[in-house]
């Protein structure tokens, strides 16, 4: 099927019908090995057991970050090609974008408590991480202060783009300044430094939200769709009303 | 299995995901019911798009 047929809300309300099971169930079985995998290696030489969260933390900011940059690309979407699904596709990806994000923090902090001995504290990365956060928030409040779907999807759009910035920042931030989160230690040039043993079950694990988030996303999209033909029924029963 | 002495942060960040990641799928799937018995009693009421009744009338 060409890319462009998807552009027909039918034609993705009928493919929604079944990637979403089937992506949903991959997640499980994914999520079910990367774990069972994880809990089975041995702990790191410096971190011990905690590094079991790594399995949630990583993939979380992996997806906040990834999903952030799929809303600057459905922004283009809306702005410049005026799509008509790319406005759908931001408005259902930024709920699931924020709980990834959030996941990531609060693993974060839970991870940051036993290691450096603090929760919280104001680093570059747990900071730019924060405003991610925030600007997720943001583009939250833009869908719901605006009725119009159209107006929302370009408000949310313009400051989906501005944000955009940020991606870098968070991705570079443990390189650019002395912070006390470790450096990058998968996607790195000269190759992961993690063992093995400890590298698979999180790529695994990483799939598995990404599998789940691919369901998710395409289930929040086609409640988008029902939601405006919904409005859009109701808009034409006041009209026909008067 | 042991976790070790930060056992109960280890279980911690486990529950704080899981509960995030559920209450989101419970969201999407709630939503979908809600759109579509809303979508269902509308075309109860014969309410369709210009479009489909434009359809409807080409048969």
């Amino acid at each position: 099927m060409p890319l462009i047929d998807l552009a027909n809300p039918h034609r993705f309300l009928a493919l929604a019908r079944w990637l979403v099971p089937v992506f949903a169930l991959l997640a499980a079985a994914l999520l079910i090995a990367g774990f069972a995998l994880g809990f089975r290696a041995p702990p790191d030489y410096q971190q011990g057991e905690t590094v079991r969260i790594m399995y949630l933390h990583v993939p979380a900011a992996w997806l906040a970050l990834g999903i952030y940059v799929m809303l600057a690309i459905a922004a283009l979407g809306t702005l410049v090609w005026r799509h008509p699904l790319a406005d759908v596709a931001a408005k259902a990806a930024a709920p699931i974008g924020a709980v990834f994000c959030l996941i990531c923090l609060v693993t974060g902090a839970l991870w940051g408590r036993p290691m450096w001995g603090a929760y919280w504290v104001w680093d570059a990365r747990l900071t730019s991480m924060l405003v991610l956060f925030l600007l997720y928030l943001g583009i939250l409040a833009l869908w719901r202060a605006i009725e119009d779907p159209g107006t929302a999807g370009r408000a949310a759009a313009v400051l989906a783009l501005v944000g955009v910035v940020n991606v870098p920042i968070v991705r570079f931030s443990v390189d650019w300044w002395n912070t006390l989160h470790q450096p990058a230690a998968v996607f790195r040039l000269d190759g992961p430094s993690i063992h093995p043993s400890i590298l698979w079950p999180l790529l695994i694990c990483a799939l598995g939200f990404l599998s789940l988030f691919i369901a998710l996303h395409v289930a929040a999209m086609r409640n988008e769709i029902l939601r405006r033909r919904v409005r859009t029924l109701r808009l034409l029963a006041a009209a026909e009303a008067r | 299995m042991n976790l070790g002495p930060h056992a109960t942060f280890i279980l911690a960040a486990y529950g704080a995901a899981a509960m995030a990641l559920l209450v989101l799928v419970l969201w999407v799937w709630i939503d979908y019911r809600v759109q579509r018995r809303a979508l269902e009693t509308l075309e109860a009421q014969g309410v369709t798009r210009r479009s489909a009744r434009g359809a409807e009338a080409a048969r």
